[in-house]
């Protein structure tokens, strides 16, 4: 069997490299500007910023299977919401963007909620099956992500505040005030979500239910209320995400369900059901994709992101920090 | 309101190239899902790999059509070995993960000005099938009925098409009530169960995963065929979520399930579309409401409520049997 695992990769890298082989000479033109060095630390640097947004919205949705067992497909749509919702308020309100994020994550928690109560919890006594909530879900997801669009139309658009600043120069690497202010907004409310998880009794509660839900439910949790907090904590997160990737590069109507794939991939790279692992999971995500683009085209950077999620799957399909038996 | 225009178009949906296109390639996903309990979602990068297979051999390397229908079977192959061969030991929600995410890296590496020599990057290739429709054996005229009508090259697809969905229902009624069917049917239903009988629960799901991608190849190659061009984004996740959609319509795990719900899905979502159009002309609906070009989200907001309903009032669709499909991930 060790030798079926080594084959897989063999064929990926046949596969991907069989339809372009004669292209592979364009990617020797000489590069001019900064060296490779500090090339490489720019990108890193780029990385971690694009990682602290998945992880933000990835943590949520991580949370959100640890305690349900639900796949999401329509997170990334809450991510969308709560861009969307900032943008309307930021430019058809007049209202400043802090404020307009501020309201957008409650209305994104809001959305959260109402998503658990008014759909999830009524499904759950049904007894619809969770391979039937799985399709749900997809549902949701077309349906949601259609209605935005019908709302905000196709053309890509950007907040009024911070659109273009000058990067503040940091020996060999550069960051705008911008993206350092995302970045430490991110990394703070993840240790946020982490102390919450570690210390307090609602915290407590989400990693009992995520280790074992009958055991959870028979020390006397109220396991509904604990899912409610999920679902809010979740669409809060994503949507605070959504204003950060949208002010990062652009809000579209579809820039939720983009990003979905990223978070999955940083949730399995780092354990599936783990919030930890979802948080170092994305973060390696963002980096392997800003990096990549230092030996491959731009418009190759998701995918390498996502082929790293599939050799993941091979080596180590657990996760880094997630157990052995809960994958199999 | 011309009820008469509205009706055709939505029949002229239902049974057009593209609705059998889609039932080809959902009977594939119903042999992963209906049969298996597989959660393949990446039935488009199967059908992505079957049409740059075919456009790619042509256009690129000069190579005969038959040929390339031979390499994209080859490379959907391939691709169920990769997908499969780190994912089918894990839980079923890993599978559905890792093929959706193929299908994406497969769209976003053949869209790239890296591919685009031999992909033709987002320009994608054309006029690729002139083997095909040279040995179009109807003489050429206009036929059809009402107010649908056919060139004899539209004719001839419409009959490789469907001959093409015809035959593989066939096939996977015989395969599915052979001793191998019963064994992939159990394994949905139990798999602890399969492999205490000591069958290798692995080997069938990779088998059943290789043949229903094989299958989904060959419909991409016929929508490649029939539109004489391949376009990287056309091969969208989202058509995916479509195929589950039509196949829960229809019903999965039954062997007409995906051919009727592609008949459906596409007579109504044409029917919606046609009518809306003609409410908004006809001002019935206020631009400001819907504008003519909005028609597009909403028909797709309308398929995601669509899925959601069926799968919680009905799951089994028109003519599965509830006791079938309630499945639950082990």
């Amino acid at each position: 069997m060790r030798n079926f695992r080594l084959l897989v990769p063999l064929l990926a890298v046949l596969f991907v490299a069989l339809a372009p082989g004669t292209a592979a000479a364009q990617g020797d033109e000489v590069v001019t500007g900064p060296g490779f060095g500090a090339r490489a630390l720019q990108a890193l640097l780029d990385g971690v910023q694009f990682g602290a947004i998945i992880a933000i919205t990835a943590v949520g949705l991580s949370l959100v299977f640890g305690t349900t067992h639900l796949i999401n497909f329509a997170h990334g749509e809450l991510v969308t919401i709560g861009a969307v919702v900032a943008f309307f308020l930021n430019i058809s309100a007049g209202l400043h963007l802090v404020v307009a994020a501020l309201i957008a994550v409650l209305i994104g928690a809001l959305v959260g909620a109402i998503l658990q109560l008014g759909l999830w919890a009524p499904l759950r006594r049904r007894g619809v099956g969770m391979i039937n909530m799985f399709i749900v879900t997809i549902g949701l997801s077309l349906l949601l992500r259609h209605v935005i669009l019908i709302f905000f139309g196709t053309r890509p658009q950007s907040y009024r505040e911070y659109d273009i600043q000058r990067a503040i120069d940091l020996g060999p690497v550069g960051i705008t005030p911008r993206d350092l202010t995302i970045v430490l907004i991110s990394v703070g409310l993840l240790v946020g979500v982490a102390l919450m998880l570690q210390k307090t009794r609602i915290g407590t509660a989400i990693r009992a239910l995520s280790s074992n839900r009958d055991l959870a439910e028979a020390s006397g949790i109220d396991v509904n209320r604990v899912v409610l907090v999920v679902w809010t904590l979740g669409g809060g997160l994503a949507a605070i995400g959504g204003v950060f990737f949208g002010l990062t590069e652009i809000i579209t109507w579809d820039m939720g369900f983009r990003l979905l794939l990223l978070m999955f991939a940083g949730i399995i790279l780092g354990g599936l059901g783990t919030a930890y692992g979802a948080m170092v999971g994305s973060f390696v995500v963002g980096i392997v994709a800003q990096m990549s683009s230092l030996w491959f085209p731009i418009d190759l950077q998701n995918a390498w992101a996502l082929l790293a999620l599939i050799l993941v799957l091979l080596i180590r399909p657990q996760g880094i920090l997630g157990q052995r038996e809960r994958v199999g | 309101m011309d009820w008469e225009v509205i009706l055709s178009d939505a029949l002229r949906s239902g049974i057009g190239p593209i609705a059998a296109v889609y039932a080809l390639a959902a009977i594939g996903l119903n042999l992963h899902f209906g049969y298996t309990g597989l959660l393949n979602f990446g039935q488009i990068g199967f059908m992505l790999v079957g049409a740059y297979g075919v456009a790619a051999s042509v256009s690129t390397f000069g190579l005969s059509l038959w040929v390339g229908v031979l390499i994209g079977l080859g490379s959907s192959v391939i691709l169920a070995l990769l997908l499969g061969l780190p994912t089918l030991r894990l839980r079923a929600e890993y599978l559905a993960i890792a093929t959706i995410a193929a299908g994406e890296i497969l769209r976003l590496f053949y869209r790239s000005s890296w591919a685009e020599p031999v992909t033709g990057g987002v320009f994608g290739l054309q006029q690729f099938a002139d083997e095909f429709f040279d040995i179009n054996p109807i003489p050429r005229d206009q036929y059809g009925f009402w107010l649908v009508n056919y060139s004899s090259r539209d004719l001839w697809v419409l009959l490789v098409a469907w001959g093409l969905v015809a035959l593989f229902a066939g096939v996977m009624a015989l395969m599915v009530h052979s001793p191998w069917g019963r064994v992939i049917r159990s394994i949905r239903e139990d798999e602890d169960a399969v492999r205490s009988l000591g069958k290798s629960v692995y080997a069938y799901k990779m088998q059943s995963l290789v043949f229903g991608g094989a299958i989904g190849s060959l419909a991409g190659m016929m929508l490649a065929i029939q539109n004489q061009s391949v376009n990287p984004d056309t091969y969208n996740p989202v058509e995916t979520f479509f195929l589950y959609t039509l196949l829960v319509l229809g019903g999965a795990g039954r062997m007409l399930g995906p051919v009727i719900g592609s008949i459906l899905f596409w007579a109504i979502l044409s029917f919606f579309d046609s009518a809306l159009r003609q409410a908004i002309s006809a001002g019935y609906i206020s631009s400001d409401v819907l504008s003519a070009a909005e028609i597009g989200a909403a028909r797709f907001a309308l398929v995601g409520l669509g899925l959601m309903l069926l799968m919680i009032f009905r799951p089994q669709g028109i003519f599965g049997s509830r006791r079938e499909m309630l499945l639950d991930v082990r």
